[in-house]
């Protein structure tokens, strides 16, 4: 970037401290949260330093106290939070019980804080231009309005968003994904503060998009200020941070420089944490430390199945997209073309994954092959059957065969419903023999079982569950009526990289046994490489490249392809 | 989208919204027309009785003369469409019982009527405004002892309050005429009393949205930005907050226009509300129908006025 930074004028005047005296220093840090008589420890005597010009990176799954660490350091952990701290120290004076204007004066003049999605992290109401300068504003830094959208346009430009004086007029949502997080760093380092403390900056972003924002935070520690890098995405962490702290459920298990954790973890967990990112190396081999389930019931009844089928039908593809097309109209009222001229096969037990951006067309294509969506052209057929172009009656008895997974099975789940009830439901679907009541009873159990969970879950409600465990029951509701197509649309997305790590050796596992057929759909190439024989990249509504996972992930022809294997931010470090 | 794409699409959705607005119209007229054919008794006998002031039956030759001056004797889709024409025209009728023009019954009332009720909506937005900002979400006894005074109000009838007020501070302290009529310190009382019991309902809205708000990402990423506390009320939650009250509003004003009768009632106001009730009483048709007809005109104004205030605080709105 060839933009200069608007500093002098709005650095601080403060002299910069002694070179002994870190630019933050956390000492025995403690953070509790409730009532004096049920308190909750989240953060347990912590403490780490961070100097000028470094990035820290705390890393660790969600409730590890991550957050709630950085939050300590602006003094916004919640009314009902107690913070405590041997030291608490930022350029050598103390922030440790910080009165309110205090506290004020030090955001966003001395740390800038960026938090992770910023559709949300945005007023939506307001023009994000506005919320620059209310960073300006609210430190008196600027006098006159004109002077003030001057500067907007600036730190806009700096953090490169194009059209810089259209877009601070714009409102959070007329940007894309990238621009917006972009004004919201902007935000952040408006008034250049010392320490930027960025809190999952780019989890709600493309891969392409992620390295360009990785780029932008790297800019901002070259120009001397530091970083501190708050992530579950340890790949991203092995590309920026100079020292990783690796947190779980409160405490630091292990502190030490990115070359040290990546090269050579010394506690498990740490070891655990990198053993279970999917990616080229994890083929084959299982992510998680959980075992191989025996899967006794569930072979009885594939053998049983498979006897029934028939042989030659089976050399068929199972499920066949010919010239897919579809249209939607925009909010302006245009027609936009969401997939364009998609084909693809996917064989019995085979995998195939398709990848691809946000937008891509991808989730599209997902709904035309459950016949959801109706293509505009072209059409799926299921065992050579007609599927999108059948009437919905006749589909309605052959829905079983095909089954679908969300990422977010809570919104697919009734919340009075009891776990037992919900793959009841779907057993009850189940096409041949129907079952009795008792069978079905006794049903839900190996279903629970064979997803790894007890029986005492049969009772409990969704909310009760965590996301890992929903997702089971979710793989158990489709697994249920003895599918042989599983659609999987981001299964993993929502989920930390232990749990991760878990489903997809689930769904490794239910695959060879079952011997199901999955559309394995997801925007992270590692997951897709990871679980997929064939993969379909698409871009625009566009399948840009196809082939075998390996031919596709690491010989791409293809330069979008190229692209996109490139900005997937890779472990450093690593021993091979 | 640019700006002239967008102008185009702000015109288009306007003029779509008028056309809606004069079919609602429309509708209002053709609704009340057949209505009266199912009112019982004769026209002629209710303007007769009306006429005479006695409730005897009406002579046949009367009945003829009546009919044929107002027309009653033609069929009725030819009724029907004098009455549209008619309307179009700005021309709502003649009062059976007042022998005025519709129009200059309801021109003569209305004033009052639209004063009453903007004051008293306007009032309860001040007083949700400021009891929000003061109190929402903060975690102390006045918050949460506001939700509950607003559950109070909202479950008050506003008649009752009224005549309290009435009492208290027209009465006793004489600080306010009891008959107000037009005058500016007539409306002051009858405002209160209209504006309390709104405020139960405008201040849960806003007050509910207010405290969510307050709990979303933007916020605190703008307390990371170093904002205070009274600058993330004002010009961040206030905006969201507002607009579920302005929609709200729109249906309470709607409502007040033909529905502050009882509170008129109490105050011995003006107001269309009263026309109403006493032209029902009469069944003196066209009145009613007037009545219903300009509050149905009203009606539409105001949601055309409120669709818009909500497009200019959330634009977001405009491409919906």
């Amino acid at each position: 970037m060839n933009v200069t930074y608007p500093t002098a004028s709005f650095r601080q005047n403060a002299t910069p401290p002694a070179a002994s005296v870190p630019l933050l220093r956390v000492q025995n840090l403690n953070v509790s949260f409730g009532p004096a008589h049920s308190r909750r420890d989240v953060v347990k005597s912590v403490s780490f330093t961070v100097e000028e010009g470094r990035c820290v990176a705390i890393v660790g799954e969600s409730g590890s106290g991550k957050s709630v660490t950085a939050r300590t350091l602006v003094g916004l952990t919640g009314a009902r939070s107690h913070v405590q701290a041997d030291r608490l120290t930022f350029q050598g004076k103390s922030i440790d019980h910080l009165g309110d204007t205090e506290w004020r004066a030090l955001r966003g003049k001395g740390i800038g804080f960026v938090l992770q999605d910023a559709l949300v992290s945005l007023d939506p109401l307001r023009p994000v231009g506005k919320e620059i300068g209310e960073a300006l504003t609210v430190h008196r830094a600027i006098r006159t309005g004109g002077e003030l959208t001057e500067r907007v346009v600036e730190l806009l430009k700096l953090v490169g968003v194009p059209e810089p004086a259209v877009k601070a007029r714009q409102l959070p949502h007329e940007l894309s994904g990238g621009q917006r997080q972009r004004a919201l760093i902007a935000t952040a380092i408006a008034l250049d503060p010392a320490l930027l403390i960025a809190d999952e900056p780019t989890t709600a972003l493309d891969v392409t998009i992620q390295a360009q924002i990785l780029d932008l935070l790297g800019e901002t520690r070259e120009r001397g200020k530091a970083v501190i890098l708050i992530s579950h995405n340890l790949a991203v962490v092995s590309q920026m941070a100079d020292e990783v702290i690796v947190m779980r459920h409160g405490e630091i298990v292990e502190h030490g420089s990115s070359e040290q954790i990546f090269g050579n973890p010394r506690h498990d967990y740490t070891r655990s944490l990198l053993k279970a990112i999917p990616s080229v190396r994890s083929r084959g081999s299982r992510l998680s430390s959980s075992k191989a389930p025996r899967f006794i019931s569930a072979e009885r009844d594939v053998t049983k199945a498979l006897a029934q089928s028939d042989i030659a039908q089976r050399s068929r593809p199972l499920l066949e997209a010919e010239g897919l097309v579809k249209h939607f109209r925009g909010p302006d009222g245009k027609l936009r073309t969401v997939v364009n001229d998609v084909s693809f096969r996917l064989g019995h037990g085979e995998t195939l994954g398709i990848v691809g951006e946000s937008g891509s067309g991808k989730t599209t294509v997902a709904r035309m092959a459950l016949a959801l969506e109706r293509p505009d052209l072209g059409e799926v057929t299921l065992e050579g059957a007609l599927w999108t172009a059948a009437t919905e009656k006749e589909r309605r008895q052959r829905r079983s065969d095909i089954s679908v997974i969300y990422q977010d099975p809570l919104s697919s789940f009734d919340p009075r419903w009891s776990i037992e009830r919900v793959i009841d439901d779907a057993l009850a679907r189940r096409r041949g023999d129907p079952l009795d009541r008792a069978s079905r009873r006794s049903e839900v159990s190996e279903l629970l079982d064979l997803v790894g969970l007890s029986s005492s879950f049969r009772n409990r409600r969704p909310l009760e569950l965590s996301g890992g465990q929903r997702q089971r029951v979710a793989i158990a509701r489709a697994i249920a009526p003895r599918p042989k197509i599983i659609v999987c649309d981001e299964p993993v997305a929502a989920l930390d990289v232990s749990i991760q790590a878990q489903i997809l050796d689930l769904l490794g596992d239910l695959k060879s046994h079952l011997r199901v057929s999955y559309l394995f759909i997801s925007h992270d190439l590692g997951v897709v490489h990871h679980l997929s024989d064939r993969v379909l990249v698409m871009n625009h509504g566009v399948a840009v490249e196809a082939g075998g996972a390996d031919d596709v992930f690491l010989r791409p022809r293809q330069p979008y392809t190229r692209k996109l294997v490139a900005a997937v931010p890779q472990l450093r470090f690593q021993a091979a | 989208m640019n700006a002239a794409k967008m102008i185009g699409h702000q015109s288009l959705w306007l003029a779509r919204r008028l056309l809606s607005g004069v079919i609602v119209v429309w509708a209002a007229a053709t609704f009340t027309f057949f209505v009266q054919f199912l009112m019982p008794g004769e026209r002629a006998q209710i303007i007769f009785n009306a006429n005479s002031g006695n409730v005897g039956e009406i002579p046949r030759d009367q009945l003829l003369a009546i009919n044929a001056k107002y027309g009653f004797d033609q069929p009725v889709i030819v009724q029907y469409g004098r009455y549209i024409r008619d309307v179009m025209h700005g021309d709502l009728g003649q009062s059976y019982v007042q022998y005025q023009p519709v129009t200059d019954l309801i021109g003569r009332q209305i004033g009052p009527t639209i004063a009453l009720a903007f004051a008293a909506v306007l009032t309860a937005w001040i007083i949700t405004i400021t009891t929000t900002v003061l109190f929402a979400g903060r975690d102390n006894i006045w918050s949460k002892a506001l939700g509950g005074l607003q559950v109070f109000l909202a479950t008050l009838p506003p008649y009752w309050l009224a005549t309290i007020l009435l009492v208290v501070f027209a009465i006793q302290l004489r600080l306010f005429p009891v008959v107000g009529g037009n005058t500016l310190m007539g409306l002051v009382l009858p405002t209160i009393a209209l504006a309390l019991e709104i405020y139960g309902f405008l201040g849960q809205a806003v007050l509910s949205e207010f405290t969510r708000v307050l709990d979303q990402p933007f916020i605190t990423s703008s307390r990371m930005r170093g904002t205070g506390d009274l600058g993330i009320r004002l010009r961040h939650a206030l905006r969201h907050a507002a607009l579920p009250g302005i929609t709200l509003s729109g249906w309470i004003i709607g409502k007040l226009l033909s529905g502050a009768v009882l509170i008129e009632a109490v105050f011995g106001r003006q107001g269309l509300g009263g026309v109403l009730v006493a032209a029902t009483s009469t069944r003196d048709v066209p009145v009613v129908s007037g009545v219903i007809l300009v509050s149905a005109a009203l009606f539409v104004a105001t949601s055309l006025f409120v669709d818009l205030t909500v497009q200019l605080i959330d634009p977001r709105m405009k491409e919906a």
